[in-house]
């Protein structure tokens, strides 16, 4: 698929640079041109995402065959020739899909799309609030479609920046030390994923295919295979030092972006400063990229260690799920409980993933997409409520179902997806992600179960406080959700109710991928 | 079942039309009755663990949104969450019995897994997870059917409108678990159906001595349904299949019935206090009832043809299945020496019979209470009194079996056999056969003491509350903590809430605070000590604060350690006593500098000592110049004199 010459991944990876840099040439005063022109660059991205997903060939595999790879455009981009010490640098600008990364470039489209809507009412600064959204979509986008890790890691890095400064100067009263927190904390990640990729880098050749000399390269899928690994490099070899090192740097580096307890501390304070549509761009998409990471490049790159370290991954899945249920349960804010929601949400992910098998890898991949839509919703329904309050503590409200009947009716669905309810998307991919781990885990997952129990407390519980009881006379006057609100609501709530009834449509989508991930990694040596 | 299931509901909905007239949100309530239908449907057509598991928790949801109708009330949502959190924790068991039985046979339907079981396949090859797997899919049962120890939210659900009371909590929701058990019981090993059968034996008992001591009728009626799933699941757990289901039909038609009653005469309490002004009189307790038989003819008759069914009198289908049921419990205890079994079950048969009467006597026989309150009393509508009417016929043996004394020549018999067992022959429980010859044999007996139990404590009602020879009152007042006990259902509620739900709490804020002290503590700490080394710790030393002690603690810790691996790193093995001296100074030197390097930080320490050297270099050189230029005196005397001693060091240094 080609569009002016230019393969489709390009189009909507940059589709949303081209609507920021209109919006940049827009008077200030038309602010409603503004807010139109990143509608119509985020749409047609979501077209575009739309025509993928009918396009997309659900037999082929992906993960680390270029073959298998669908929609590649592959270019030479950096090309340095005669550099002291290793002779050339050589980087590819490299996009493809596979079925681990077709549902992830939905999911980016479809939040994209709706957090513009739902930033419709942004006080101040709009221009520079747009411009910022639609960098930030760029970077996201650009992380789920390239193939070439030092691509991957430049659009890693252009998510942070416009991610500073949408918590930083759009957030509420404590935004600046969010901000800082979420950027360091984040960049100490990125230095880790950076040193790992130099590693790799120094590791890894591959014929020229001019010349025949072999170069190093940053091609991902050159590095998912052992044979390219040049002998008595620093990561040559199975189970070394240095493998060890590399393979915890990376986790480390991805597990602050899942957040994986212990580096999770800084989620609950971004979401909480953050303005609403950040907030859902923040759990919706920014988060499943920690573990897109792991699927992506930890696992296949590392299959021994992917084996070796599973039990361990296992066991800080449960801490997430349990933990941060627990967590959730003594919130008084309500953003703050959802944040926390979330990361025990990305545990049932991480336990999915740790099982290494096909029902657990296809329940995390489809519990990312879930968990984003869901937790969008979530988000999008605490700021429907603190747009009118202004405020978010639980027991502030009470009685919403009488006077806030619509608002009320779509937050039920929100939360009983969010509780795994059958009939909603939620469940399937807890299902599957328990199934799955169950076969490798049983003891982990029998304690993981908890968490579906504390998740149906807290969420009830919350559901009971502010939208049960009497009505509280200081919110009477409420008006319900109107229709704009509504339109950032509805669609999510069709895909979370169409997947809970018909997985098939996303799961066919990512089979042959996942499957043949599960291939690689099991055939991984083991040690 | 699935007749059951189709009977209930339309007679539900036929009743709530009547019932819920006039309600603010009319049209929800139909719709999540129709929700709750398809639902239970669901569990009952559904072939395999996983469908069956879905339905299961959409009849959950059902239910929470149907007790929740009136959520206004805060006792109304607080029974919706309870009923909805108490059924997930049996869930769970559930489902982790399902992830056992899918691991190994990596199918979710009944038959392929029933099969390859036969076949010798059993959970990770051990008879012990076979038994887990039975016990923890019987969790979910636990949880539906409200037993022991999960059977709190019952009761609470009360708060639901009346005929969600008929239809989810006597005849359909709670039946499904019954129908579980049933449906997986071929998996049950001996131990499993020995738990399945002391878990229903606790229930029924638990529920019958609480059902006593209540005043509010559909409190009583709800206590009276626990103990009725008791005594269904005990049927079930001692091998007694058919006849546990066939209890299942037969209760659920009679209880549907005794509900809708229950809500027959609600309403007319309600009318009629509505009327009278009175907003004070509960129109649920059965102590402001009475006499109601003269004012609500088919209300009273329908209901008394129900209690004598519950009650096991014979002619009525209750009787037929109660009797198997206690038959079956003796032949259990004939099989493996478990009296206590049947023992429970008769005491609790007595029971059943004293409390139902006490309810008929106390709302319809005897005098009324309030003549203004007692004129404005009428008979239900049609809507409402024909359902009762088509429960009440239904509650005939003739239904059922055509001889009433003995069910097992009617059609639920040879509709329903026992299943085979799968289960391997070493854990398995008694056989059909052998079972079916000692119920024949323990037949008559158990119809005997069944008749007699029964007979007693219908005496015992009338002898108390129609004849007033015992007063209830001074009972209940001699056996004060006793009835106190059982009036506030055995303190299970406060058992839960003081520990499992305060615990859970309590856990939570303590993940809180750890969450934000610790965990979070640890990332701010970071972040200040690192701010610290720029900027030094003397800030922070003049506030006489806790964390001013912290600091001056971990930064002299830590200086004395760097000081320690330097000064001891360095010192070779075997040194002078100087050279010891020496490198311990050395290391009070690099102690003493590391504090100082955090004390001032390392802005300061660039501030003062690095730039403080520059400036150092500076002055001396500046001062170098002041006192040079006192030199240049412009005298040639002096500029010759200098020259002199010049030559004279040269010549000095060279000689």
């Amino acid at each position: 698929m080609e569009f002016l010459g230019i393969g489709v991944l390009s189009w909507i990876t940059f589709l949303p640079i081209i609507g920021m840099v209109l919006i940049l040439f827009i008077p200030k005063e038309k602010q409603n041109v503004m807010k139109w022109t990143a509608a119509a660059a985020t749409f047609l991205q979501l077209v575009l995402a739309v025509m993928i997903f009918f396009h997309f060939n659900k037999g082929s595999l992906g993960i680390n065959t270029q073959e298998g790879m669908q929609l590649v455009e592959k270019a030479s981009w950096i090309d340095i020739r005669g550099v002291p010490w290793f002779g050339r640098i050589h980087v590819d600008y490299f996009l493809g899909i596979d079925g681990l990364s077709v549902p992830m470039v939905i999911l980016t489209a479809l939040i994209s799309f709706i957090a513009v809507f739902a930033s419709w009412n942004i006080p101040k600064a709009l221009k520079g609030y747009m411009a910022m959204l639609l960098l930030l979509d760029t970077g996201m986008m650009g992380v789920f479609v390239s193939l070439d890790f030092f691509l991957f890691y430049v659009f890693w890095e252009v998510m942070l920046l416009p991610m500073y400064f949408l918590i930083g100067i759009w957030g509420g009263p404590r935004r600046e030390y969010a901000a800082i927190k979420f950027f360091l904390y984040t960049l100490l990640g990125s230095v880790l994923i950076l040193l790992a990729m130099i590693a790799l880098y120094f590791s890894v050749t591959v014929p020229d295919g001019a010349t025949g000399e072999r170069m190093y390269t940053f091609n991902m899928l050159a590095m998912m295979n052992p044979a390219n690994f040049q002998p008595g490099t620093l990561l040559a070899g199975v189970g070394t030092y240095w493998r060890h090192l590399a393979y915890i740097a990376l986790f480390i580096g991805f597990a602050i972006k899942v957040p994986i307890f212990p580096f999770h501390t800084w989620l609950p304070d971004a979401h909480v400063e953050a303005p609403t549509a950040i907030s859902v761009i923040l759990a919706g998409v920014l988060l499943k990229m920690g573990t897109y990471g792991l699927l992506r490049i930890s696992y296949p790159m590392f299959p021994e260690l992917a084996n070796y370290y599973s039990w361990a991954l296992a066991l800080v899945a449960v801490i997430n799920i349990i933990y941060g249920a627990l967590c959730a349960m003594a919130q008084q804010d309500f953003k703050k409980l959802i944040a926390y929601s979330s990361i025990s949400h990305m545990g049932i992910v991480l336990l999915g993933m740790a099982a290494l098998n096909t029902q657990g890898m296809m329940g995390a991949v489809l519990q990312m997409f879930n968990h984003g839509t869901i937790t969008a919703m979530l988000f999008l329904i605490v700021g429907v409520i603190y747009d009118r309050a202004h405020t978010r503590d639980l027991d502030a409200f009470g009685g919403l179902a009488i006077t806030m009947p619509k608002y009320t009716g779509i937050m039920t669905v929100a939360f009983f997806a969010a509780l795994g309810l059958p009939g909603l998307s939620g469940f399937i991919s807890e299902a599957f992600s328990f199934l799955g781990a169950f076969q490798t885990f049983r003891v982990l997952t029998i304690v993981a179960t908890l968490g579906i129990v504390l998740t149906a407390a807290y969420m009830l519980w919350t559901l009971q406080r502010v939208f049960l009881g009497q009505p509280n006379e200081k919110w009477a006057s409420l008006p319900d959700i109107n229709g704009r609100e509504l339109f950032t609501l509805v669609p999510l709530a069709v895909v979370v109710l169409a997947l809970g009834i018909y997985p098939s449509l996303l799961l066919d989508l990512m089979t042959s991928s996942l499957n043949h991930l599960v291939e690689v990694v099991r055939s991984g040596a083991v040690l | 079942m699935m007749l059951v299931v189709y009977i209930v509901s339309a007679f539900v909905h036929l009743f709530s039309i009547g019932y819920m007239h006039g309600d603010v949100r009319y049209g929800r309530y139909f719709a999540f009755l129709g929700v709750f239908t398809f639902s239970m449907l669901g569990i009952v057509v559904t072939n395999n663990f996983f469908m069956m598991y879905v339905a299961w928790e959409l009849v959950g949801l059902s239910s929470y949104l149907l007790i929740g109708h009136w959520f206004e009330r805060q006792s109304a949502s607080d029974a919706a969450k309870k009923a909805f959190i108490v059924n997930r924790i049996g869930d769970v068991g559930m489902f982790i019995g399902i992830l056992i039985l899918y691991t190994t046979f990596h199918t979710f339907t009944f038959e392929t897994i029933f099969e390859s079981m036969k076949a010798g396949v059993i959970p990770f090859g051990s008879e012990a997870w076979l038994t887990a797997a039975g016990i923890l899919v019987f969790c979910g049962a636990i949880g539906k059917s409200a037993q022991f120890p999960l059977h709190v939210w019952l009761p609470d659900a009360m708060e639901g409108p009346t005929p969600v009371s008929a239809l989810i909590h006597a005849a359909t929701m709670v039946a499904a678990g019954v129908y579980l058990i049933a449906r997986t019981f071929p998996m049950m090993t001996a131990d499993a159906l020995m738990v399945i059968a002391i878990i229903g034996a606790i229930t029924a008992f638990i529920a019958a001595t609480i059902a006593i001591a209540q005043n509010d009728i559909k409190k009583v009626l709800a206590y009276s349904t626990i103990s009725q799933l008791g005594y269904m699941v005990m049927g079930l757990g001692v091998g007694a299949f058919t006849a546990g289901f066939f209890h299942l039909t037969t209760h659920a038609m009679f209880k549907a019935g005794l509900f809708l009653g229950s809500g027959s005469v609600i309403h007319a309490m309600h009318h009629a206090l509505h009327h009278s002004g009175d907003r004070k009189t509960d129109a649920q307790d059965i102590r402001n009832m009475g006499g109601l038989k003269s004012k609500m003819p088919l209300t009273f008759w329908t209901f008394v043809m129900f209690t004598l069914a519950i009650s096991g009198v014979p002619f009525t289908s209750g009787f037929l299945s109660k009797d198997e049921i206690l038959a079956g419990t003796l032949a259990y205890a004939n099989l493996t020496g478990r009296w206590y079994i049947p023992v429970i079950g008769f005491f609790v048969a007595g029971l059943t019979a004293f409390y139902m009467f006490r309810v008929v006597i106390l709302t319809f026989l005897g005098d009324h209470k309030d003549n203004h309150r007692y004129d404005a009393i009428h008979e239900s509508p049609k809507t409402m009194t024909i359902p009762l009417i088509v429960f009440a016929i239904l509650s005939f043996f003739a239904f059922f079996s055509l001889n009433p004394f003995s069910a097992t020549s009617g059609w639920v018999y040879s509709a329903l056999p026992r299943p085979e067992s799968v289960v391997p022959a070493s854990v398995a429980a008694a056989g059909i056969e052998e079972f079916e010859t000692s119920v024949h044999h323990s037949h008559l007996l158990a119809m005997v003491l069944s008749l007699s139990v029964a007979g007693i404590g219908i005496l015992m009602a009338f002898v108390t509350y129609y004849w007033k020879k015992i007063d209830a009152d001074v009972v209940a007042a001699k056996t004060g903590p006793l009835y106190r006990f059982l009036l506030n259902k055995w303190k299970f509620d406060e058992l839960y809430g003081a520990t499992v739900v305060a615990g859970t709490v309590g856990i939570a804020k303590l993940a809180r605070w750890f969450d934000n002290r610790i965990v979070d503590g640890i990332v701010n700490g970071v972040g200040s000590w690192t701010k610290g080394l720029t900027l030094g710790t003397k800030r922070n030393w003049v506030e006489n604060s806790i964390s001013a002690i912290f600091y001056m603690i971990v930064t002299a810790g830590i200086s004395l350690y760097v000081g320690w691996v330097v000064g001891f790193g360095l010192l070779p093995a075997e040194a002078s006593l100087g050279a010891i001296v020496g490198y311990v100074i050395l290391g009070i030197a690099v102690s003493g500098f590391t504090f100082f390097l955090f004390y001032v930080g390392v802005g300061g320490f660039d501030n003062s000592i690095v730039d403080g050297l520059v400036n150092a270099t500076a002055y001396f050189a500046g001062f170098l110049g002041l006192l040079t230029r006192r030199l240049q005196t412009g005298k040639v005397q002096t500029y010759l004199a200098f020259a002199i001693l010049g030559v004279m060091i040269l010549f000095l240094w060279f000689r």
